[in-house]
């Protein structure tokens, strides 16, 4: 199901993630989570960045449990947690922020 | 109903080893081992990663697959440790074999002989041979 943004069109796969990581851009991501009736805020973009961060580092999209445990590490508990996390991204902090974030679906997610 | 951010206990907890003997490319068994391990890990259960023969260049540094045309995942072996996966074990006879040392290898290793392997192989409740 392609993506149209900005009169440009994305790949995606049949899940809605981005085909190509280098395709992705901001305004991709706020489309994406405008589709789903969500407004970005900053504390979305402080998981969507740390996501490609940890992309970057380690070529995976982390597993929800390993997320949580890294954002703890980096941003405090406060947001280290499952709880603020799902408030933050219902259908699933793991799956729904790395969609947003242009990586593919993380590893083990069903 | 538990709410999806609650976490069940452990319950059983058995001894895996995964093995890998062969070379990251050209087949997919080093991928798929790896993918298996990070999949796997959401079971806690007590993990450790064998890496012998071949399957020692799967951790080496300064890996390089552009012209293979092939994605490079070894930094992922990196990541292993926010999984809890801390047990890689690499065999001393499979680096000399190929005159590699533990400096060459991109994760912090054990290493261990093979008559040491072969004792940690049978403490292991489940072996996967990759």
């Amino acid at each position: 199901m392609p993506l149209e943004v900005n009169g440009k069109t994305y790949e995606t796969d049949e899940e809605g993630y981005l085909a190509n990581l280098n395709d992705w851009n901001e305004d991709l991501a706020k489309a994406m989570a405008e589709a789903d009736g969500t407004t970005l805020d900053e504390n979305h973009w402080e998981v969507i960045n740390f996501l490609r961060e940890y992309y970057e580092e380690y070529q995976i999209a982390p597993a929800v449990r390993v997320l949580t445990k890294a954002i703890g590490k980096k941003l405090g508990p406060d947001k280290g947690n499952s709880k603020y996390l799902y408030e933050l991204f219902p259908y699933g902090p793991a799956k729904q922020a790395c969609k947003y974030a242009g990586l593919p679906k993380p590893t083990g997610c069903v | 109903m538990s709410e999806p951010w609650e976490e069940e206990g452990p319950g059983e907890v058995k001894k895996f080893m995964y093995v890998n003997r062969k070379a990251p490319y050209g087949t997919i068994y080093a991928l798929e081992s790896l993918e298996v391990v990070l999949i796997a890990a959401a079971f806690e259960q007590d993990v450790s990663l064998a890496f012998v023969d071949d399957g020692v260049y799967q951790i080496k540094k300064g890996q390089d697959t552009q012209g293979i045309g092939m994605k490079n995942f070894s930094p992922t072996y990196r990541a292993l440790e926010g999984y809890d996966v801390e047990k890689l074990y690499v065999e001393a006879e499979s680096l000399a074999e190929r005159g590699l040392t533990e400096d060459d290898l991109l994760v912090p290793v054990e290493v261990k002989s093979r008559e040491e392997m072969a004792r940690l192989m049978d403490e292991q409740d489940v072996i996967l041979s990759f």
